[in-house]
């Protein structure tokens, strides 16, 4: 099974949930925390619900709402998928 | 004495154009709105006019985080809260934190936005339904979204009296810069052009079938034939008079007064109590029949509501004795939308000295006795009494005029 990147995660979070103007202006995006990103827990849900369909996994939304960062979500999918596999 | 409570800005969202100045011209020009619908296809349904706000694109206006959560009339909410702050030139951070409150109307909630989610669930499954259902669909929504957007945080909430929302709504926040909030914003912005929605309010049985879109929609004439919905609406920013003079803005009028009613059950006996609104939204603002200028009538649209409105006019003022125009003939009926859009455009009216027309009206049945203006007129104008039914039995009344010293 194909695993996740931070591109595509990303991506997937801006078509679920938009932008935010202004938020990550440089920086290491999978390091910054999703409320500077702009995204709270709904924004967070809807993209695991996608990323759930998409990689046939089961996420669980707790587990998903305790990733605080891209990269800690990243993770969980990745490794989610592993487990699959 | 109760102080007076005015209005500092208005945002436009409607049928009629996007934007106070785009609305009132159309207004002036007398543009019907109505048409075949293009949001959804009609063909299977026995109605199949509506009015549309036309031209409108959401990423124009608004920040894409917002896009994937909004039902369509809450991003037309949003525009219009934007514009009324604008408008009012009200700094809202720079206002103490609990300083400013919303209070919308609504009818129906983010239908549009439901009714895909709900076929996604019965077609894909719950898994394919979006988060954002949670709060999108809900008749709530426009409040919570506009205050979180603006980060008001004094007091809010939502009414939900159909047609008459539009002024109870604008009345709660009257009523909240009384008790001292320092500004709120008021009124409604509501729409369900979607087959669901349409669907509902097909069943309501009060929607005109007409396929002409200038034969549909005719309030007070012999061919009345029901009603054509819109979308839209406006919102007012109000503050006190006082507060407003302070900081030297820019004053549109005044809520000078208000009144509501509920009519007696259907099948009862008792007659409608619309009268008794007018007269106590009348006695609220401390006037007398002969200092209104001008009526925006609730303009049902349909015989038996038509006589009734007719009649209470007639009772309140004399026959003939006050201008009535009902300039919901260009944009339909907005639920909760559509009288808090009469107050802006009898405010507009007053400002202008211009009273708006209602279209399509070619044969005002006589015995009505309305002097009912179906082109624009001039006139000096310090006050206007809007009027507004909203289904189930809410009646509402509010004076608006030139503020009282």
């Amino acid at each position: 099974m194909e695993t996740l990147t931070l591109d595509r995660l990303m991506e997937i979070m801006r078509e679920c949930a938009g932008e935010e103007e202004g938020a990550n202006a440089g920086g290491d995006i999978g390091d910054t925390e999703f409320a500077a990103l702009g995204y709270d827990s709904l924004a967070l849900l809807e993209t695991a619900a996608r990323i759930e369909r998409e990689y046939q996994v089961r996420l669980g939304d707790e587990t998903v709402t305790e990733a605080k960062t891209p990269g800690a979500l990243l993770s969980l999918v990745n490794r989610t998928i592993s487990e699959v596999v | 004495m109760t102080s007076t409570v005015v209005v500092t800005g208005m945002g436009v969202v409607a049928p009629t154009g996007i934007g106070v100045d785009e609305h009132w011209a159309a207004t002036l020009r007398g543009t019907c709105a109505i048409d075949r619908v293009s949001r959804f296809d009609p063909t299977p349904y026995r109605s199949t006019l509506a009015a549309e706000v036309p031209g409108f694109v959401p990423e124009e206006h608004l920040p894409s985080r917002l896009i994937p959560q909004t039902d369509h009339m809450t991003r037309l909410a949003l525009v219009a809260a934007d514009q009324a702050l604008q408008n009012a030139d009200l700094d809202v951070p720079s206002l103490p934190e609990f300083g400013v409150g919303v209070v919308t109307a609504s009818s129906a909630g983010g239908f549009d936005f439901g009714h895909r989610e709900l076929e996604k669930l019965w077609s894909k499954g719950p898994e394919h339904v979006s988060a954002y259902q949670s709060f999108a669909w809900f008749y709530a929504v426009n409040t919570g979204q506009i205050s979180i957007r603006h980060g008001l945080r004094g007091p809010s909430g939502v009414l939900v009296t159909e047609q008459a929302g539009g002024l109870d709504a604008l009345a709660q926040a009257r009523r909240q810069v009384r008790q001292g909030t320092r500004a709120m914003i008021g009124g409604g912005v509501d729409g369900s052009l979607c087959a669901w929605g349409w669907v509902a309010q097909q069943t309501g049985g009060r929607l005109s079938t007409a396929q002409a879109p200038d034969r549909a929609y005719l309030p007070f004439d012999a061919g009345a034939c029901g009603q054509v919905p819109g979308e839209g609406g406006a919102l007012l920013v109000l503050e006190s008079a006082d507060d407003a003079r302070a900081r030297g803005a820019e004053v549109y009028g005044a809520l000078l007064g208000y009144a509501a009613t509920f009519d007696p059950p259907p099948g009862s006996a008792g007659p409608s109590t619309l009268r008794r609104a007018a007269e106590l939204a009348l006695r609220d603002a401390g006037v007398e029949a002969r200092d209104i200028d001008v009526v925006f009538a609730d303009a049902a649209g349909l015989p038996d509501l038509d006589r009734a409105e007719a009649q209470t006019l007639a009772e309140v003022f004399g026959g003939c004795a006050v201008p009535v125009t009902a300039p919901k003939t260009m944009t339909g009926r907005l639920a909760a939308g559509g009288a808090s859009l009469d107050v802006a455009t009898a405010l507009l009216a007053i400002r202008h000295g211009v009273i708006p027309p209602t279209v399509n009206v070619t044969r005002p049945l006589p015995d009505y006795r309305l002097d009912l203006v179906t082109r624009p007129r001039r006139a000096t104008l310090s006050a206007a009494l809007v009027l507004a039914r909203g289904h189930g039995g809410f009646n509402a009344a509010m004076v608006v005029g030139r503020e009282r010293r």
